[in-house]
């Protein structure tokens, strides 16, 4: 027998009037896993997350949370519980109050020895023991994320929602954050469904990735695979950094395909999908799988634009005739002085089968994105 | 640097001093006269005439009825006002469609741009002989007294003050983070705890800012109980007219007047408590 997964979302589609924001979405989340919903702005993931909270109706489709259908089931009798974005505290209440919230409204009613002894083990676990009898606004960002995940899970909800949990954090906090909650999720065994824009969040807390643009889910698997083996263009594109270079399929073999680039270079990329010959392709190559070497040893040939210097690893912008800048990462071993310097030529090499080649999508508009990589470094 | 600070200070006295001197001129120094009147004595042939007595104070349960009616029913004005308020700002606030707020919140104050006087005339028609009474003759119900009861001052206090009791309360319930609303019910609250626990508690900064606005107002008022009341129902007010214009006994008007003053303020300053001691968040400061 196979367990109920914890979440089930079937043919669910979520229309604002005439605006589709979630499209005919199945998604089945097993017991306790952590699962990031990932997506730029407006591709449906919070609209999915306030559909298994409740509140939103889906305008077709089921919602099941541990194998029931939750249609006409209103927030304050679902098995979840949510920290909102910006946590959405009670101001009017102190510490301990907002945690008990939950558990004051109980029916039958608890007894407030458990009440207090149950917010106290809450308080406990995100290690605010002794913060009760603050005030709401006397506690930093830090701190008031830690009372809402108390808040949240002192009701112990079968599934935890987070809507962009660290949004508001400055990044050292945040990447604490990411630690203690991966480390909460273990310890209390729950299911946790986060909604983030931010990959690198996504990639790092969670088990499963669920990549999602124009209200579907483009791709769902764990993050190495996520960011190793993207299903398309947009996940290529969106989850790390990566280089794409316009280009036509010029020959097959296997799933292999030789694709002349603008410059006439022939590169080897792997396809995802059956590509025609002469159609038009984008190929994504990760910075990090790009090597540099001396003038002649590579496939293309460019000059060192910028160079962005980062301590372990070191950046380049490298302009390549013809095609564009590309971005490329490389590490840096200290004492061995690999760095190249802005104006110096290179050449630059990929390991086989690094290449991944796409059919261009028409509404993606990336054919911009190799000059887009500008942006990101300079 | 001190130039600069004396140059900085000047101004500031500049820009402060006419609302200083229009204050001090209209309010302080009547305030001040009024204050030394009340422990004055009436002059032979009315108005005033120094001395030094608290007889004028001793002499408040002479208008007994008139403190009873207004200490009555300027807090049951107010609650009743608040009453018929709540739910109008709570719909404004939280269930109206967008589109449709801005012209439903006119449509609150555009009668406030009409004298409080016509209206007040208007309800006297309502409530009068050929009003509602003979509307009720006509289905059968005979010798309905509705004008000059206490009654009709109590809804012609809700008619006239109905404004400035909804538009606090709309803003602070417009204020209100709806995200709490959601966060109240995924913790499990039902509606209805979710607005006790949440909406009304956050809401209280401006139900008190209405309150104490529409219970002070009532503590001087003098307009709806003459032309509703029909001089059976007396107000402070009523009372202080009498007693300056009519008996002309100055100094014992002048006594009601600050006993009046010293009752605003306490209730004010107590709401002002509550509402803070309750919401813990910040104040709707209207007055």
């Amino acid at each position: 027998m196979t367990a109920v997964p914890d979440i089930e979302f079937r043919g669910v589609t979520k229309r604002y009037g005439a605006v589709t924001a979630v499209s005919g979405i199945d998604l089945s989340v097993p017991p306790s896993a952590f699962v990031a919903l990932l997506g730029p702005s407006g591709c449906g993931k919070t609209t999915c997350l306030r559909m298994i909270g409740g509140f939103e109706q889906p305008s077709e489709g089921q919602v099941l949370i541990r194998g029931q259908d939750m249609a006409g089931t209103p927030p304050y009798r679902r098995p979840v519980n949510m920290v909102f974005q910006q946590y959405a505290l009670f101001p009017h209440l102190d510490v301990e109050a907002n945690v008990s919230y939950g558990l004051r409204q109980a029916r039958p009613r608890l007894s407030s020895s458990e009440i207090r002894r149950r917010a106290g083990e809450a308080l406990e676990m995100v290690r605010l023991a002794g913060y009760g009898g603050r005030k709401i606004h006397e506690l930093s960002g830090g701190q008031q994320q830690r009372v809402a995940l108390a808040r949240a899970l002192v009701n112990k909800p079968a599934v935890l929602l987070l809507d962009e949990p660290l949004a508001a954090l400055d990044k050292k906090l945040r990447t604490d954050m990411q630690i203690e909650l991966q480390n909460l999720q273990r310890e209390i065994g729950i299911t946790f469904v986060l909604v983030t824009h931010d990959q690198e969040e996504a990639l790092s807390m969670s088990d499963f990735v669920c990549v999602m643009n124009g209200g579907r889910i483009v791709q769902l698997g764990q993050p190495s695979e996520i960011y190793d083996e993207p299903a398309d263009l947009f996940v290529a594109d969106f989850v790390g950094k990566t280089n794409l270079l316009a280009g036509k399929v010029a020959g097959h073999a296997g799933d292999l395909v030789d694709v002349a680039l603008a410059d006439g270079t022939v590169i080897t990329a792997r396809k995802r999908t059956s590509l025609r010959q002469g159609e038009a392709v984008s190929v994504s190559l990760r910075p990090e799988s790009l090597s540099l070497g001396a003038s002649d040893s590579g496939p293309l040939k460019g000059v060192v634009r910028n160079r962005i210097f980062l301590g372990s690893t070191a950046e380049y912008a490298i302009e390549v005739q013809g095609i564009g800048t590309l971005l490329a990462k490389a590490d840096h071993l200290i004492g061995q002085g690999n760095l190249f310097k802005p104006g110096e030529p290179v050449a630059i090499g990929f390991a086989k089968g690094t290449p991944l080649a796409f059919p261009e999508t028409k509404n993606s508009g990336t054919n911009q994105r190799v000059n887009n990589h500008v942006e990101i470094i300079s | 640097m001190h130039g600069n600070r004396f140059k900085h200070n000047v101004l500031t006295a500049l820009l402060l001093a006419p609302a200083t001197l229009w204050l001090v001129v209209f309010l302080v120094l009547p305030f001040i006269a009024i204050a030394v009147f009340s422990v004055g004595a009436r002059a032979p042939e009315g108005g005033y005439q120094a001395a030094f007595t608290l007889a004028q104070y001793a002499n408040l349960p002479a208008r007994a009825t008139a403190f009873w009616n207004t200490m009555v029913l300027a807090p049951v004005g107010a609650l009743a006002c608040l009453l018929v308020a709540y739910p109008v700002a709570y719909y404004l606030a939280l269930k109206a469609p967008q589109r449709w707020r801005l012209i439903l919140l006119a449509l609150v104050v555009i009668p406030f741009w009409t004298s409080l006087l016509m209206r007040t005339y208007a309800w006297m028609y309502i409530l009068g002989g050929r009003g509602i009474p003979a509307l009720l003759a006509f289905v059968g119900i005979e010798d309905v007294r509705l004008i000059n009861t206490p009654g009709a001052v109590l809804l012609g206090i809700v008619y006239g003050y109905l404004p400035l009791m909804i538009l606090p309360i709309y803003v602070s319930l417009e204020r209100l983070d709806r995200r709490l609303l959601e966060a109240s019910a995924d913790l499990g609250a039902t509606p209805l705890s979710t607005f006790l626990g949440v909406t009304l508690k956050l809401s209280l900064p401006g139900v008190m800012t209405g309150f104490s606005l529409v219970m002070i107002l009532l503590l001087g008022e003098y307009l709806i109980p003459t032309l509703l009341g029909g001089g059976k129902v007396f107000f402070i007010g009523n009372a202080l007219v009498d007693l300056f214009l009519q008996s002309r006994n100055w100094p014992f008007g002048s006594a009601i007047a600050i006993t009046l003053v010293a009752v605003s303020v306490v209730v004010l300053i107590a709401a002002n408590r509550i509402s803070s001691r309750v919401s813990g968040a910040r104040r709707v400061d209207l007055i």
